[in-house]
């Protein structure tokens, strides 16, 4: 048989024929990699794309940098009277924030997958059902871990030194992505419920401005009116700060903490199976 | 091997719906190992809805079918170790580079890393995508983005190959390579399913087709069958000289039936001659001194044998649409 020699593009590439049939001839089926090896393939994929996709990596390089430097220099004087004072009473918050911001990118991603295709092939490969998903989300759980890195390094280079020093900040920095992790299994149901990409951003930004702008992250709440007052107390954002900042301090209370990682148990337990059936489904 | 039953797929009544859309409506395929079985209509006759049944991506509302032996919906797990998927949508990761799609397939089906990789150069240099193994594959042109797909197709060699309309949107020097390859896929004996638009496509690769309208099948045999019972395609005539149209229009009616004028005034169309018979009349034009400045028999187009063999044309929006499809499903 021969193959027809034309040249591909601007790569002059053609397939080959002999090679082609050498190909689909020679691999005996290997045993079905471990449940743990198909989820960490997954995982490993998750940080290709951190290395591959712009928004990604601006994801855990830029955004929380930014958000140190416009929010700590911005209120700092207005609400706090000083930026020293001010950055050590939002840290703790915009840490919260800032990882929370980049759970809504698991729904995009996960909705950009099955609009694009790829999910078809997963789904008809013969690997361990969940790994797909929970492989991914490992691999968002190390964007989260990275993310609130370099924002508490570069608090650190802005002077911030919390009471309970670095055991402290690692525990905050435990318990927000535990929490982050939870929350993104609502973005991933968003992103396999709405019809693209951008439909799941905005969503997922829409839920997420309010939740954490309007909790204690940035002032005070007892400067509020009533009302507002009382749905930032309820807000479970301002456990999570309120834990964050007691962790890093050295005060935190067990029965917030306990709230937090409830919250976070919770919403894992229905919306992971909810996730899970949806993307069965296809 | 897990079943030496000579069919590699068997289904029987088949149907799918989505919401009040009856997407597949009792189909029954029967498909020999080692074949290569083309399922031929039009978007949204059900092609792409009858394909993600069989590969177990989403489960008929009634039906059986058998691939390999294994029951689809019991024993999804057995048949997705036996088959492979190129999906319509070309099923790679575009965030990823060619390499890294194939190393990543090539792990999730048990290789180790080194194997896995490779594999993946075997393939790349296989399929002429070893230049642009370090790129996005968001870069990759529509060609290159399909031989990818099929290459991650066989990264453990599948007894049974989907193909869904895998030349679609490419142009004739792509569709010839995909052509190519899928030829070599046939020689080593791989059993294909391959969904088409294109009777050329089905008639040059598939052994047997089955057309399907509505989510139904409507005719069914070999290339050559399918094609007799629908006539041939199209004879067109250019003459030098347009005065002569005339003489030419009555001498290829009295040879091969109604002939119908083109806006070109020397132009005119036969239709549905076999080709010998449109053969022998271009020979009797010239024959008679009229002289002909070219002529060309082309295949009978899908919408030609869906007039023939529905009696409705082909139109794409009977069925539901399979991009609608998908966002119905989830």
């Amino acid at each position: 048989m021969s193959m027809s020699k034309t040249v591909n593009g601007d790569l002059g590439t053609t397939a080959d024929a002999a090679a082609v049939r050498r190909a689909i001839s020679s691999t005996p089926r290997p045993p079905r990699p471990t449940p743990a090896s198909a989820a960490l393939t997954f995982g490993w994929r998750a940080m290709l794309k951190v290395k591959h996709v712009p928004e990604q990596l601006l994801d855990v390089t830029i955004t929380p940098v930014m958000f140190v430097l416009m929010f700590t220099y911005m209120f700092g004087g207005a609400v706090a009277g000083s930026t020293a004072e001010y950055r050590d009473y939002l840290l703790p918050g915009l840490l919260v924030m800032s990882v929370l911001f980049t759970t809504v990118y698991s729904g995009v991603a996960l909705n950009t997958d099955v609009t694009k295709g790829v999910v078809d092939r997963f789904r008809s490969l013969p690997v361990w059902r969940p790994a797909p998903l929970l492989g991914t989300m490992l691999g968002d759980t190390a964007r989260y871990v990275a993310n609130g890195t370099v924002l508490l390094l570069l608090g650190f280079a802005l002077g911030f030194r919390p009471g309970a020093g670095l055991p402290g900040v690692l525990a905050a920095l435990a318990v927000t992505v535990l929490f982050a992790f939870g929350l993104s299994w609502v973005f991933t149901t968003l992103g396999l419920v709405l019809r693209s990409p951008s439909a799941v951003m905005n969503a997922g930004f829409m839920a997420i401005f309010p939740l954490t702008f309007l909790s204690n992250v940035f002032v005070d709440p007892q400067t509020l009116p009533r009302p507002l007052e009382a749905f930032v107390n309820v807000n479970p954002m301002s456990t999570l700060a309120t834990v964050s900042r007691g962790l890093m301090e050295g005060h935190a209370s067990g029965g917030d903490v306990l709230l937090v990682l409830a919250v976070a148990a919770v919403l894992t337990a229905v919306f992971a199976p909810l996730t899970t059936k949806l993307y069965r489904k296809g | 091997m897990p079943d030496q039953s000579s069919l590699a797929i068997e289904a029987t009544g088949l149907t799918k719906s989505f919401g009040d859309t009856l997407a597949v409506d009792g189909v029954d395929l029967a498909v020999r190992r080692g074949t290569v079985y083309g399922v031929l209509g039009p978007n949204g006759a059900g092609k792409t809805t009858t394909i993600r049944i069989l590969a177990t991506l989403i489960r008929p509302d009634a039906g059986t079918a058998r691939v390999l032996g294994h029951d689809i919906v019991d024993e999804a797990d057995a048949v997705r170790g036996a088959i492979s998927l190129t999906g319509q949508l070309a099923s790679v990761d575009e965030d990823l580079t060619g390499r890294e799609n194939l190393v990543l397939i090539g792990r999730l089906l048990g290789l180790k890393r080194a194997a896995a990789n490779e594999r993946a150069a075997e393939l790349l240099a296989a399929f002429g995508l070893s230049p642009a193994a370090g790129r996005l594959v968001k870069h990759f042109s529509g060609g290159m983005r399909r031989r990818l797909d099929i290459a991650a197709s066989i990264v453990v060699t599948p007894q049974l190959l989907f193909l869904d309309e895998p030349t679609t949107g490419l142009d004739p020097r792509s569709r010839n390579q995909v052509w190519d390859i899928v030829r070599a896929f046939v020689a080593e004996g791989t059993t294909i399913l391959l969904c088409t638009q294109y009777l050329e496509e089905a008639d040059q690769l598939a052994d047997g087709i089955a057309v399907i309208d509505r989510g139904r099948v409507i005719a069914e045999g070999t290339p050559a069958q399918l094609k007799a019972s629908i006539g041939g395609g199209s004879l067109r005539v250019r003459l030098l000289d347009p005065d002569q149209r005339q003489q030419a229009q009555q001498t290829l009616t009295r040879l091969l039936g109604p002939v119908s004028l083109e806006p070109d005034p020397a132009a005119l169309v036969a239709h549905g001659p076999h080709p010998e018979r449109a053969a022998a009349a271009v020979a009797e034009l010239a024959r008679q001194g009229i002289a002909v400045a070219g002529f060309s028999l082309g295949q009978p187009s899908l919408d030609e044998v869906f007039l023939a063999l529905t009696g409705h044309p082909a139109d794409d929006g009977a069925g539901v649409d399979d991009e609608i499809e998908e966002g119905q499903a989830v």
